[in-house]
């Protein structure tokens, strides 16, 4: 069992709240995944010619300012690194595949949670509200995001095999139930260029959704191939950088909510993580039908 | 009228309260306050008191519901009135999915819609619902009416035994054993009856009738080969 959220604020005005309302709605789905949580926030846009990428050490007293300046060296451009615990916001003048290559060459111990212009990803073990406070989710403005808390039952608590996961740029995907034929899509996927990580189902079903995203597919439509190629059980929720999108598979056995106003619109497992959401009482709230891809967009 | 506010008090204190309840209790009437998507609210009742819910609530309300009148002003989660056994259900939105699952009596009435799995091994209950409902309706259904005045999804009455189905609206493709059959006088006076019971507005008359083809009642040694 695990729990999912999803939030998308169409009024600019609410945006500021959007890290309130997204950590109201996480610490909401407590009882559905106390292990660990992850969040993934599309908030303060990079300078134009610059990317930021969120990145991960275990170790608390890395040296992440030194690695900045390493970079800054290599690249000849300038750095910017900001740091939240165990995680930092790296930002560079630079094209973002440049910096993850020269990442993966330097320093292989650094994993990379996302990386693009807009989102920055993380995730922890703990209970979601005090993950969503080590990393103050509280004070992020944005346009939307989206979250997970995990109830291990299968394999070890580890930030690896957390969600959400990215599998391109300002991509991120937050799924709730298995998939039964990610094996022979993984080998389809690599076949085809993608590159994993994990051994993970959920990562399997992001990176189809990225080459998919990738052939120029728009998110619906990639959602829509989905339906087709990805066999299991799912509730999904997908951020892009100007999109968000939500689909269940056709037995629909993994639960979801949705609820709308005219000035968000909010998906999670279940109706408790709605409850805090200013205007909620007015909202219309509806379970999403099965094999219906819902989707919004900032455009 | 009593009134229980949620947001003060944890779930198990309502339902111990509920519980507790003797026959000739006074408190008839209780107002539930600040649910905000709790599950398990009011399970278990066995008098014949109303509880009315303020919001919308989590999975399995009103589960096992004896003699007791629930309304739920708001929607619902999965699993709403699960194995009612007598009493009325109401929720005045939508329903998510198992809407009175294995009910062997009562009434529950949905005015929105219900989700997928509606009446599932249903074995007396009676089930109204003003909107549509979801695949897999009414799966093993048993006995008892199950009413849509919308639009049913797939594999509606898949094998079925001897329950009622009326469809005012569109069906998708029947489940194993479902067929629809026809609508008599008989069976309009009967729906006409259940949904003024319900308080739905409909036309009985524009209502087509579904149930069990029994032909999975026993074993046919003809298709001896197909296992």
């Amino acid at each position: 069992m695990c729990g999912i959220v999803g939030l998308f604020v169409k009024n600019p005005e609410q945006r500021a709240d959007l890290g309130a309302n997204l950590s109201r709605m996480l610490v909401g789905m407590t009882d559905r995944g106390p292990d660990s949580a992850g969040i993934a926030v599309y908030h303060d846009p990079s300078a134009s010619g610059w990317c930021k990428l969120t990145l991960f050490h275990p170790d608390e007293t890395y040296a992440w300012r030194a690695m900045a300046g390493e970079l800054a060296a290599a690249l000849d451009e300038e750095t910017d690194v900001f740091l939240k615990a165990n995680h930092a916001v790296l930002s560079a003048e630079a094209e973002e595949g440049e910096v993850r290559a020269w990442l993966a060459a330097h320093h292989p111990e650094i994993r990379i949670m996302g990386y693009g212009t807009l989102m920055e990803v993380y995730k922890d073990k703990g209970k979601p509200a005090s993950v969503v406070d080590k990393y103050g989710i509280a004070g992020m403005a944005g346009t939307h995001g989206i979250g997970h808390t995990r109830m291990a039952t299968e394999s070890a608590v580890t930030t690896e095999h957390s969600h959400p996961f990215t599998a391109a740029s300002d991509m991120c995907l937050v799924h709730n139930g298995s998939l039964s034929n990610h094996n022979r899509l993984r080998l389809w996927l690599q076949r085809r260029g993608q590159v994993f990580e994990s051994d993970n189902d959920t990562e399997v079903a992001a990176r189809y959704f990225a080459h998919r995203l990738g052939e120029g597919a728009s998110l619906r439509e990639a959602m829509e191939a989905g339906l087709k190629d990805l066999d299991g059980f799912y509730t999904f929720a997908m951020g892009t950088r100007d999109g968000f999108a939500v689909l269940r598979d056709g037995i629909a056995c993994k639960p979801a909510v949705l609820a709308e106003t005219d000035d968000w619109v909010a998906m999670a497992s279940e109706y408790r993580s709605l409850a805090g959401l200013p205007g909620v009482a007015d909202a219309k709230v509806w379970e999403p039908e099965p094999t219906v891809v819902y989707s919004w967009s900032l455009n | 009228m009593t009134e229980f506010d949620l947001a003060a008090a944890p779930i198990r204190e309502l339902n111990s309260r509920l519980h507790k309840l003797p026959p000739d209790t006074n408190e008839r009437a209780w107002r539930i306050v600040n649910p905000r998507g709790a599950h398990s609210i009011a399970v278990g009742l066995t008098q014949p008191i109303e509880v009315r819910i303020a919001g919308h609530v989590g999975y399995y309300c009103a589960g096992m519901n004896k003699e007791a009148t629930v309304v739920i002003d708001g929607q619902c989660g999965w699993g709403l009135a699960e194995n009612i056994m007598s009493g009325t259900v109401r929720v005045t939105g939508n329903a998510s999915q198992g809407v009175a699952a294995t009910g062997r009596g009562g009434l529950v009435v949905v005015e929105g819609d219900a989700g997928a799995r509606c009446g599932v091994s249903m074995k007396g209950v009676d089930i109204v619902v003003a909107g549509s409902i979801g695949h897999m309706s009414a799966f093993m259904a048993q006995r008892g009416r199950l009413v849509v005045c919308g639009d049913a999804g797939d594999d509606l009455g898949d094998s079925i035994y001897e329950a009622v189905i009326y469809v005012g609206g569109k069906t998708g493709r029947l489940g194993a054993d479902c067929v629809e059959k026809e609508m008599t006088a008989e069976h309009v006076a009967d729906l006409r009856a259940l949904l003024e019971r319900a308080g739905i507005e409909a036309d009985p008359t524009k209502f087509r009738r579904f149930g069990s083809a029994r032909k999975l009642y026993h074993f046919n040694v003809d298709h001896a080969d197909s296992y």
